[in-house]
């Protein structure tokens, strides 16, 4: 596909500044809530108040005859039988008998499930409306310890009983490796619930169009073509009359745009009651809604030979899910148990993990999803031995970690649906940078001073591996118009990262265009039907190939027609900053702009049977991810007499093998980290014992804000291009927070010179005031 | 999250209010900056008929400290009392302009009123603690003309107080200065309202730091985030003891071994007697050293 015109290098590597920006900046974006049709109406949800309970009836006459309501839904009302299907299936597990349906029909199974749906001419009397809905629930027993709901006794959300799936991952003679240890170790990790918490809550607007029978839905961020098309199916409709249309959105995580019940009903409502009708969430809402994620106990345990050397390594893994079994399916849990051996030489794994089903908001994915818990579990457990074995923490990393020349590194295990093949990179270099790099940041220096003045202070280390890039394909339309603009129609979604501009830079640099050229539409559906969305990390590697192959075939279209236009040969011609011009005669040269409209339909440039316009659609096709691996450090505070942790120092290390734009790839670290720092520290999801939701505001689900987040910094290498694509880049999304639980654990307990394991996250003051109180001083 | 449906006046001096309060009945509010009674609205933990908004009346933002101690006008917003630089406010009563940076964040702080806070009465609020501490006095407006409360009779629990719904806060009223005096407090984040605070004084007799071998005459502490009220610690053993360290460390643990605190999202009643131990010794630390 290459031809004699050359590749400037000039757009990819440079920091440049956000195509969004301008518009995000100066309040111009237009996000879910922002949209409004004339006519439109308002649905407001009536959710399950109750954790568990048998659906005896529901009194709707009240709130339908209320002011301003136009309608009040129930699962009656409903096509039978509706459920949300998984979206990503992974180890042949069977979940029909779990998925949430859309309304619940006869038993609710959390505090905060859908069982009405109140459409109003405005969201207050919406509001109004759905306190009058009357519901009779049987209540029954609430599940809330998944370890106690998977036995036998335990109380029954469903009829098959609460554990959904039950698998074990892994490769190599365990027991042997066991067997011959010098040195077991093992330790229980319990990671807190949390979740992804967007700043902005969920928003849909669906406009039906009376005259074409299309649907227009704005607020579907993250897979538009997969939710298009199972929306399309389950109304009954070709999917090519739903427009999902592209719009801002503040932050996804990995919650944001999977189908939630929401996603079926109010296009549902807008087509049955052939009006626009718009629902946006509001955060008490979004806080028992939206997938929750990450809560799970690790039972994990290492064999060691005298010298430090992993020879075995076995997690037994309890993964609470929530009530039902959504989008995700069991991806989280199988990450994690595919994940869990890091970086490291493992010859013998085995890990088990039970997904079970309890009382609670069902969970997905979040940034690093089964990496941050997994990480957490394996690097206390090495830290830990670092201490029996009486080694440093980092000479067991460095002994453990594979070498370059170990890689790539098969292990004989998949998940979401690929092999695990580490593919390159060189860890022991990347944790030795990160050390150096530490050091010449001072952080040594400040744990020294700190202790000298009497304080408790640590320093945490920890390394990870990410994986990044899930194919199998993605699809990219790039199209130059007749003033020699450049559009890019990819199939990622813009949630915040800077996709828009990642593109842009990649599809200049393919075409020979300058940045400024190219305006790249992420998310729509018209404009890309075939995208496959953005999340994994996945964007800047298959969405990224996929623009740089369509800029590719563009630029050679271009070539052929300039060539036609200067009566050159194609292979003179170089491509720069959108003219084409003859090597060593750049005064014969065309703009894009020209060789476009000599594209156009009576053009005498095209010959006979030649399409008119210049674009080109490319796919790119990756079998395996791409495995990114860094590491974190960080220097904490802990206050004996209070528990409170203070994050002095956090510095995150990390191998992208190309960064496209390395202030993005900063930003994304560092955003990742300071959500790491709220997971590790501060955000929960509590219950108490009847399932009611304790943190359902912002002033009990603790997010960090800038007053926790210390200045993160970072060092970003480039030192393993990616061999699975051709740009050679590597996900950046989730390293900021994958190893944030793991490092905190660290620094916490090596603040208070703990022998064993911190025990559990979030480090809230009150479990670290007892873990200093009878963890023993240093 | 949106309120229920209610109706909503705005008044221009304090009689009119009273009098639109008594014609509107139990169901309306006062409302002020809003920054509590707002959030409540929404998560519709409240639900009044009527708000009346008292924020366009004039002359009830001040500070003014004379013989007869401070006053405080209830719509002096957070804001205006952490700035001020009024030095013969300062003298005696820097402790308010001090605390004030507790409380909550800067928009909240640049909203809420100090009568709204008050009247509010939540027990672990700056300004409900320093009223006990420092034993002001409310000053409310009713139908029946002004009236003057101590506070230990105006708090009566959790978010309650001895006002008539047809009453107004016009103006809190310290009595007495409090040289020797500090607030502090532990929330996991800057902002959150505390988990436990402690608001201390401690009469040397003098001022200045204490100098060697000097001794309390007494000591003052009041505890928030405890229980129901402001918690007033019993201090009558520590009259006489030396002003150093080691007495703050007992005052510490007598304030734990009062209270009972309850178990909530942030930990049992073991750690918040931990805390009001750390926070108590703290506090007299560093009320001690107060210039
Ligand atoms: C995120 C957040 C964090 C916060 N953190 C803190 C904190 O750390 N510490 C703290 O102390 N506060 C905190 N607050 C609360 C804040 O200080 C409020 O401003 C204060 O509690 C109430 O004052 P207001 O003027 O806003 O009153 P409003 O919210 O308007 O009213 C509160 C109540 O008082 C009544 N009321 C108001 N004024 C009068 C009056 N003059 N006479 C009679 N009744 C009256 C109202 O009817 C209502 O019942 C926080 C608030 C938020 C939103």
């Amino acid at each position: 596909m290459t031809t004699g015109t050359s590749i400037p290098r000039g757009a990819i590597g440079a920091s440049m500044a956000r195509k969004e920006d301008p518009r995000l900046l100066r309040g111009r974006g237009r996000f879910g809530g922002d949209f409004a049709r004339p006519g439109q109406l308002w649905a407001r949800l009536v959710r399950s108040p109750v954790a568990h309970g048998r659906l005896r009836s529901i009194g709707t006459d009240d709130a339908a005859r209320a002011d301003g309501v136009v309608t009040v839904v129930t699962a009656a009302s409903l096509p039978p039988g509706l459920a949300i299907p998984v979206r990503l299936q992974v180890q042949d597990a069977d979940l029909r008998d779990y998925l949430q349906p859309v309304l619940a029909a006869d038993t609710v199974r959390y505090v905060g499930e859908p069982v009405a749906v109140v459409v109003a001419g405005d969201p207050y009397a919406a509001e109004d409306a759905a306190e009058l809905v009357d519901l009779d629930i049987d209540e029954a027993p609430a599940v809330l310890d998944a370890a106690a709901a998977a036995g036998p006794d335990a109380p029954r959300l469903f009829p098959g009983g609460n554990v959904a799936a039950d698998f074990t991952l892994g490769y190599g003679d365990v027991a042997g490796a066991f067997a011959r240890a010098d040195r077991i170790v093992e330790i229980a990790v319990e990671i807190g619930r949390h979740g992804a918490v967007p700043l902005e809550p969920r928003a849909l607007l669906a406009d039906p169009d009376p005259a074409t029978g299309r649907l227009s839905i704005f607020g579907m961020t993250k897979v538009p073509v997969f939710n298009r098309d199972l929306l399309a199916t389950l109304l009954g409709m070709d999917e090519t009359l739903i427009h999902v249309h592209a719009v801002d959105a503040g932050g996804g995580f990995g919650a944001r745009g999977e189908f939630y019940p929401e996603d079926f009903l109010v296009p549902w409502l807008a087509r049955t009651l052939r009006r626009p009708v718009m629902w946006v969430e509001d955060r008490g809402e979004h806080l028992v809604a939206v997938n929750h994620s990450r809560q799970q106990v690790h039972q994990i345990a290492a064999a060691f030979d005298t010298s430090g050397r992993i020879l075995g390594l076995r997690d037994d893994v309890v993964h609470d899910n929530g009530a039902y079994c959504r989008t995700h399916g069991i991806i989280v849990p199988e990450l994690t148990v595919a994940m869990l051996p890091g970086p490291y030489r493992v010859p013998a794994y085995r890990g088990r993990v039970r997904v079970v089903l309890t009382s609670k908001t069902p969970c997905g994915t979040y940034r690093a999803p089964g990496r941050f818990e997994g990480s957490t579990a394996r690097e206390q457990l090495l830290d830990v031995a670092a201490h029996q074995l009486k080694i440093s923490r980092n000479e067991i990393r460095s002994r453990n970690l594979l070498r370059a020349d170990e890689l790539p590194c098969q292990r004989s295990m998949s998940t979401l649906g690929t092999d695990v093949v580490l593919d390159a990179g060189d860890y022991p270099a990347l944790l030795a940078a990160a050390q150096a790099e530490a050091d010449r940041l001072g952080y040594p220096d400040e744990v020294e001073r700190g202790r000298r003045a009497g304080r408790l202070r640590g320093l945490g280390v920890a390394a990870f591996l990410e994986k990044s890039g899930l194919g199998p394909q993605e699809t990219a339309d790039v199209v130059v118009s007749r003033t020699g603009a450049v559009h890019v129609f990819s199939g990622g979604t813009s949630l915040g990262q800077g996709i828009e501009t990642v593109l842009a830079q990649i599809a200049a640099d393919a075409l020979g265009a300058d940045p400024d050229q190219v305006s790249v539409v992420n998310g729509d559906t018209d404009r890309q039907p075939f995208g496959g969305g953005s999340w994994a990390s996945r964007s800047t590697v298959v969405a990224g190939s996929a623009v740089h192959a369509a800029a590719g075939a563009v630029r050679d279209r271009a070539a052929e027609i300039a060539a036609r236009m200067l009566e050159a040969d194609p292979g003179d011609l170089v491509s720069e900053h959108g003219r084409i011009s003859v090597r060593g005669d750049p005064g014969a040269a065309v703009t894009l702009a020209e060789v476009a409209r000599a594209t156009a339909p009576a053009s005498p440039y095209l010959r006979p049977g030649e399409p008119a316009g210049l674009s080109a659609r490319r796919r790119f096709e990756v079998a395996h991810m791409t495995y990114p691996y860094g590491v974190h450090l960080a220097v904490v505070d802990v206050d004996p007499g209070t528990g409170g942790v203070q994050v002095l120092r956090y510095l995150v290390a990390y191998e992208v093998g190309r960064a496209v734009n390395p202030a993005l790839v900063a930003g994304q670290l560092r955003g990742g980290a300071a959500q790491g720092i709220g997971g590790a520290l501060l955000e929960e999801f509590c219950y108490d014992e009847n399932g009611q939701p304790q943190s359902a505001t912002f002033m009990d689900y603790r997010m960090p804000t800038a007053a926790e987040v210390p200045p993160i910094d970072v060092l970003i290498t480039q030192d393993s291009p990616a061999p699975g694509n051709p740009l050679g880049v590597r996900g950046a999304g989730e390293g900021g927070v994958s190893a944030a639980g793991a490092v905190l654990a660290s620094a916490v307990r090596d603040a208070l010179g703990l022998a064993g394991s911190v025990g559990r996250l979030p480090l809230t003051p009150a479990r670290v005031q007892e873990l200093a109180t009878n963890g023993g001083g240093r | 999250m949106k309120p229920a449906p209610f109706s909503y006046y705005r008044t221009r001096s304090v009689p009119e209010t009273v009098a639109r309060l008594a014609e509107l009945g139990d169901g309306a509010k006062i409302l002020a900056g809003g920054q509590s009674l707002v959030p409540m609205m929404n998560f519709r933990l409240a639900r009044p008929d009527a708000l009346v908004d008292v924020t366009r009346i004039p002359g009830l933002e001040y500070l003014r400290a004379g013989p007869d101690g401070l006053r405080i006008g209830a719509l002096t917003r957070h804001r205006t009392v952490e700035l001020c630089r009024d030095p013969v406010v300062l003298d005696g009563f820097g402790l308010l302009p001090r605390a004030a940076r507790w409380i909550g964040h800067y928009p909240i702080r640049a909203r809420g009123t100090f009568g709204g806070s008050i009247a509010h009465a939540d027990p672990a609020a700056e300004w409900c603690l320093l009223a006990v501490l420092l034993e002001a006095n409310v000053v409310l407006a009713g139908p029946a003309g002004a009236r003057t409360v101590p506070v230990s009779d105006f708090f009566e629990g959790f978010y309650t107080t001895t006002a008539e719904p047809d009453e107004m806060i016009t103006e809190l009223h310290f009595p007495r200065a409090a040289r020797h005096a500090a607030l502090t407090e532990f929330a996991q984040r800057q902002g959150d309202f505390a988990v436990v605070a402690a608001a201390v004084s401690v009469d040397l007799g003098v001022a200045g730091p204490p100098r060697p071998g000097a001794a309390c005459r007494s000591v003052r502490v009041v505890l928030g985030g405890v229980g129901p009220l402001p918690f007033v610690v019993d201090t009558g053993a520590l009259g006489g003891q030396p002003a150093a360290a080691a007495t703050w460390r007992a005052a510490g643990e007598l304030a734990a071994a009062q209270i009972d605190p309850p178990a909530d999202g942030h930990g049992g009643p073991a750690y918040r007697r931990r805390l009001a131990a750390t926070l108590v010794e703290r506090a007299l630390t560093e009320a001690a050293a107060a210039p």
